[in-house]
Order: structure tokens, then sequence, then C-alpha cells
């Protein structure tokens, strides 16, 4: 890779590592209940919110209450955004006139958008009305994102409450993420993408003539806001086909730049909020140096991979790095350091297209997923996942010292151990499991568009974005079939709900539990060899599991690739 | 669990509605407003041409077929450039079908024995790349000057001069408007003609 690709890197870590402090300590703000700057403007929002709903903001929820409260909002949202697609041919802002999406499709997307995952089983610009864009998809973005916050939080205070029955409020949590932090922030992101050249209209497409006398549709519409909640609240969902590697969705390499940052932005900052909760930064930046050396490991491997491009290629006389499927305003970095990236966050959207990037390349976003998207993650969901392997790392550590063991000042005793267990095991039973289904269902087998182990990394990477919430894809397959919608369907929702409720369990019985303080015999979770230890229990818990599956698909993809045979 | 249950019904449907009128039709309309006031080019697609009739968006790549002009990347996009149907191959590097399209590609740029340069023989991700690399720019030279009856050297020049740099040395790569060297190039036309 180029020196100016070293350099996109160096830069993008760096700005990052400054972002972390302020956006923690703006997180530890809304954690809190404290007031910000912003509650002057906004604070009649928030409370008129309460007022409407009939909440009262300081009424506190143990974590069966919060739990369910969490989820049939939810369930109202999904059914709101469900209705919203079947009923598209008749609601306004359609210039196009599209017709009612299809019962398996609005199934599948209503899913996919709740659960933050985005996968898009459609094509923007040609599934969804304007509408359809803001109302029904729009506010998943922000919401969905804001729930995430809003359990971590719930985790968080887990952790630092002692001999507490309750772990907050739910609607408190959510509107004040939503109002202090998503929405101020977003405006100011959209207004900067508009200025940058994503359109914001509630037009219709335009006819152009180009220059040889052909005629051009382009397609436009409410962009820019839409894709500043987008990067920032791990969503992914693009208002176009090809996301964010369509020109109007990302523009420049600026913007492209920014849609990096923000996909990690609240990621980041959520390890300091924590380190704030549990009284001790430090255990936050422990958190943060495991996550950066899991990433920074990822973004080596996949630079050096499509910086050496594809042999095939070569032989044919075409030399350098890999750009098929890439656009060449970011070039190989820039493409390659943004796969890594939406992946180890739970964000899915793509400037790149995975599927052709070469066999390796493409392993470590898929890869990164199966891990759980911990490695920073989607908003709230990559630290209360990362907070789960920390719970199996201490558990691991008192394995071998035989005594009980604790982290952050709170005995971690078989109840938590199991419930962690349970909720990291989801993803290699969920992916795994309908994986085999759908290699061996005619109707499975239907959906790759390429043909060998290629074809079977893109039903693996299909069901492992589902499950972990992310929403990328290796594209050729075809997914908007009532086989895939189905059960892709139900992989994102066991993903995310099947994870979340025995971690608010745990969150619920850490917080009653009283405070164990250090002693000379706790085992230090801050410092290299902890940061070790996350390290390896991640990889080994996490990751081990897919080895067999990667085997098949990617890695016999590189060999057939070295090899030149082709499929 | 069913006071939870009954608890919970208000305060989800009047969030849900509350919700829903601030970020699904408040955030994007007033957006769109902030949009049409100040950015009126960009916010309506950043289309060029005379008013009233685009020859197309500077960010929209288009086809072209003509040895006239400097050709765009291959593109995946519906029959290609189709602003409807924003798409890559999503072929895989093993593929044949990618192979053969490339090796197809090569043959149809007549120039044997010189390294093509690779973004010229692959899709872009999205099929509406608007640029090519310079070296793209450059191997085409021939061909439109021979086409255009001009000096090599002068669309050379007009390459150079077209060529955008990234973003302080290291954000985004060098690359070649398509769209606006073309009407650059029919410019020298109309300049001589006239």
């Amino acid at each position: 890779m180029t020196f100016q690709g070293w350099l996109l890197i160096a830069a993008f870590v760096g700005l990052l590592l400054i972002l972390v402090k302020p956006v923690g300590l703006w997180l530890f703000a809304l954690y809190e209940g404290r007031r910000t700057p912003l509650h002057g403007l906004l604070g009649p929002v928030e409370r008129g919110f309460y007022r409407l709903s009939g909440i009262d903001p300081r009424e506190e929820q143990g974590w069966r209450r919060y739990a369910v409260h969490m989820l049939v909002f939810n369930t109202a949202l999904l059914l709101l955004t469900y209705t919203l697609l079947r009923m598209q041919a008749v609601l306004p802002l359609n210039p196009q006139h599209l017709g009612a999406v299809s019962g398996h499709l609005a199934f599948n997307s209503a899913i996919s958008f709740t659960s933050n995952t985005n996968w898009q089983s459609y094509a923007g610009e040609s599934t969804m009305s304007n509408l359809s864009q803001m109302l029904a998809l729009t506010i998943h973005n922000f919401l969905s994102a804001a729930t995430g916050i809003a359990l971590a939080f719930a985790l968080f205070r887990g952790f630092a409450r002692r001999s507490s029955a309750t772990i907050g409020n739910f609607w408190a949590d959510m509107v004040r993420v939503t109002l202090y932090l998503l929405l101020p922030l977003c405006v100011l992101l959209a207004i900067f993408y508009m200025a940058s050249g994503v359109p914001q209209t509630l037009a219709g497409p335009v006819e152009v003539t180009t220059l040889e006398g052909a005629k051009q549709t382009l397609a436009l519409g409410p962009v820019a806001g839409q894709e500043a909640i987008k990067m920032l609240g791990t969503n992914g969902g693009g208002f176009f086909n090809a996301n964010s590697a369509h020109p109007f969705e990302n523009p420049t390499a600026l913007t492209n730049f920014v849609q990096m940052l923000s996909i990690f932005a609240i990621g980041v900052g959520l390890t300091h909020s924590f380190g704030k909760a549990v009284g001790n930064v430090r255990q936050g930046w422990a958190i943060l140096a495991a996550m950066m050396v899991l990433f920074l490991a990822g973004v080596a491997i996949t630079c050096w991979q499509e910086a050496a491009g594809n042999p095939v290629l070569h032989h044919l006389g075409v030399p350098g790095g890999n750009m098929e499927g890439k656009e060449v305003r970011f070039g190989i970095a820039a493409s390659a350091l943004f796969s890594v990236i939406t992946t180890a966050a739970s964000c899915g959207a793509v400037n790149a297209m995975h599927d052709s990037f070469t066999a390796i390349g493409g392993l470590v976003p898929l890869f990164n997923m199966q891990l759980g998207e911990v490695v920073v993650g989607g908003v709230g969901a990559g630290i209360y996942g990362f907070l789960l392997f920390a719970i199996l790392a201490v558990f691991v550590a008192g394995l071998m010292v035989g005594r009980t063991p604790e982290y952050v000042g709170k005995k971690i005793e078989s109840r938590e151990v199991k419930l962690a267990v349970l909720a990291i095991a989801v993803l290699p039973m969920a992916i795994l499991g309908f994986t085999a289904i759908a290699s061996v269902l005619p109707a499975g087998l239907a959906g790759p568009l390429n043909k060998g182990p290629h074809g079977f990394s893109e039903i693996l990477y299909a069901f492992t974005s589902a499950v972990a919430n992310n929403g990328s894809a290796f594209a050729g397959l075809t997914a908007n079939t009532p086989f895939y919608n189905g059960l892709l369907g139900v992989a994102m929702w066991i993903g995310r709900f099947f994870i979340i409720i025995p971690m608010l369990a745990i969150a619920g019985g850490l917080a009653a539990k009283k405070y164990t303080p250090e002693t000379a015999g706790s085992f230090p979770t801050t410092g290299p060899l902890w940061t070790g230890l996350l390290v390896g229990i991640v990889l080994i818990v996490g990751g081990l599991t897919f080895l067999p599956g990667l085997a098949l698909g990617p890695m016999a993809d590189h060999l057939a690739m070295v090899r030149g045979q082709l499929f | 669990m069913f006071t939870d249950l009954k608890t919970s019904l208000r305060p989800a449907l009047a969030m849900t509605l509350l919700f829903a009128l601030l970020l699904g039709i408040a955030y994007p309309l007033a957006l769109t407003g902030i949009g049409q006031a100040l950015f009126p080019f960009q916010a309506n697609g950043s289309l060029i041409g005379q008013s009233g009739r685009p020859v197309g968006s500077t960010l929209i790549g288009q086809n072209f077929a003509s040895d006239r002009y400097f050709h765009s990347r291959p593109s995946a996009a519906g029959k290609g450039y189709d602003g409807l149907a924003s798409s890559g191959s999503n072929l895989g590097p093993a593929s044949k079908a990618l192979a053969d399209r490339v090796a197809r590609d090569i043959q149809a740029l007549h120039s044997p024995g010189r390294p093509v340069p690779s973004d010229l023989v692959t899709t872009s991700a999205s099929g509406l790349d608007p640029h090519i690399s310079p070296d793209a720019a450059f191997f085409q030279v021939g061909r439109v000057a021979k086409a255009r009856g001009l000096e090599p050297g002068q669309v050379r020049a007009l390459v150079d001069r077209s060529i955008e740099r990234p973003l302080l040395g290291f954000l985004g790569e060098a690359r070649v408007n398509v769209l606006e060297i073309n009407r650059r190039l029919d410019g020298i036309g109309a300049n001589q003609a006239g």
C-alpha cells in the first residue's frame, strides 16, 4: 500500500482518539441525566414528550420493566414501518408512483431497521418512496441507535450501582439520547453533506440528456438527512442500492472520511462513559485498547490484500490493486479501511462492494462480524457486547487462580457467567444453523450469484450480517425472495433481542449486588495483561467456532484465486 | 410481568407517534428547507448544462461510446450508468465471468502490450463512478486526439489540467472527472471552429 494510504489510517486513528473523551463525557452527562447546554433549547421538547406519554422520567425501572418497555416500543415501531411500507402506493410523497412493498420484503425491512441491522433486500431508488425513506426507515436509524445506547446505559448502571433494584428509566434514556445527542449532531452532519453535494429534495428523479445525446434518469430524494444518522447511528441502510459508494450518498473523499469517523464516534465515546460510570476511566481505556488491537490487525490485513490485488487480473495484463467494485475517488486505502470500520462497528454501510474484494480482504469483514461486532461495535451494542466478553475473561482468569472473579467492583458469579455465555452462544448457533439450512435447501442454493466457494461465502456472509445486526452484504446474493427475506428476518430478530434480554438480566443482577472493593488478590482489569486476555478471549471464544466455515468459503476462495482456478 | 406490559402501552404508542413526527417528518422537512435555501445546486443533484436542459450531474458518471470522448469505467448499473439502478458487479475474485469480462474489455481497447490501468477494465461499486484515474485518462489520449484531429500534446495538456488532487495530499485519490473533461474537449472544438 502507498504511503498516502498509511497516512489516511494514521489520521483516522488519531482523530478518533481525540474524539473519545469529549464524546464520552457528553454521553456520561446524558447517562446521569445532567443538564447540557442544549437543554435551554430542547428542554421544552423533552418535557413535552414526557407529558404527552404520561411518563415520570425520575421513576426508576427494574430490569424486567426496562426490558418489557423496550420490547413493546420496538414492536410498535416495527408495526408502524410494516404498515407504511405495505400502504406505500396510496400514501403521499411518492413521485415515482412506486407500488406497495411486498409482504415478505416489508417484514424483512421492518425487522431489519428495528434491529439496527439495516440489511437491504431491496434497491432503495426503485423500491422506496420518499415518505417510506423518511417516515418508515429514517426514524429507526435514530431510534434503534438510541435503544442501543439506552441499553448500554442500563448495563453501566448495573456495574455502577450498589444494592439497587433498578437500572434507570428506558423512556428518559431514549428521549435524552435522541434529543441531546443524535438529532443535533445529525443536523450539523446533514448540512455538511448537503454542502458537499448530497441531495435533499422531495422531488422525483430528473432526466438529463448526455453529451452523446442519450437519456439518463437520476434518482434524487431526501438523502442528506438519512445519510447523517445512517452513519452516526451505525445503521448503514442507504438511500440507494449502492449505499455509500453512490456519489449522491458519499460524493467526496472528505465526506467519506467524516462518514468513517461518525461510524466509530459514539462507540469509542461509550468506552469512556463506561469508565466514568464505574469511577475509573482506565477501565474504559483498557477496553478501547483491546478494541483497537483487533481493529488495526483487520485494517492491516485487508489493506494489504486489496493493495496486492487479484492475481487472476494480473495474468490478464492488468497490474496493481483490486479496483473491481471500488470507486476511483476513494481508491484502495479508503475502501479497505471503510470495510473494516463498517463491519467492526455494526454499521454495514459500504463504500465498495465487499463481494468483489480479494478472498482474504473479504474474510476480514466477515470475521469482524462473527466476533460479535465488539471491535468498537454498534452504538451501545458494541460496548454491551464487549462487556459480556469481559465477564467471560474475568471468569477465565478466576478459574486460573481459583477465586471468585470480580470486575469493576462487582463479584462475577455463576448467574452472570451463564447469562453471558447464553448471549454469546446466540451468534454461532444462529449464524451457522441458518447458513447450514440455506446451504442445503434449493431455495437457499438459488441465491448466490457466484459459483464455487465464493457462492458459499455469500450465504455465510448474509446470515452473519443478519445475526450480528450489521447489514452489509456480499451483495451478489439474490435475497429478495420469500425464503431469504423470511429467514434473514428471523435471524436479525434473534441476533438483536436474544442477546439484549440476557444482557439486561445481567444488568439487573449486578445492580442488586454489593460493592466489592479491590484487594491485593484482585485480578487487575486495566493494563496490558488484561488487554491481552480480552483480545484472546474475543478471538478464541468468539472467533474459533467460525474457522471451519471460513475455511470452506474465503480460504478455499483464496487458494482458487492464487492458483487461477476459476468458477 | 403483566403490570410491566400494561404500563408500557401508553408511552409506547405516544412515543411512536411523537418520534415519528419529529424524526420522520419535521427533521427531513427542515433539512429540505435548509438545503433548498442554502445549497440549491447541491441539494438538487449538482446538475450542469444550460438551464432547463441539463447534460448531467457533476457527481454521476455517464456512458461515453464515441472515440471522440474519454470513456468512463465499465458499469454494472443496469445496462450501464443507469441512474435508477446503482450497483456493482458483485463478481468474486475467482469468478470466470469477471475474468472473461476483463479479457473482453482489454481486447476492445486495441492496445496490445501496454499495461492496462486497472480502473479502466473494472466496474465501480456504484456503477455511477464519475471519475477515472489519471493513468486511465492518459491511456486514452491517442484515440481521442486522432478522432478529433487534435495534437496528442494538446489533449495530454488538457488531461493534466483536469486532474483533481487528493485533499491535503492524502484524502482521496488523484482523479479526472469524465463528464467535465469531455465538456472541455467540446470547448476546444468550438473555439477552433469559431
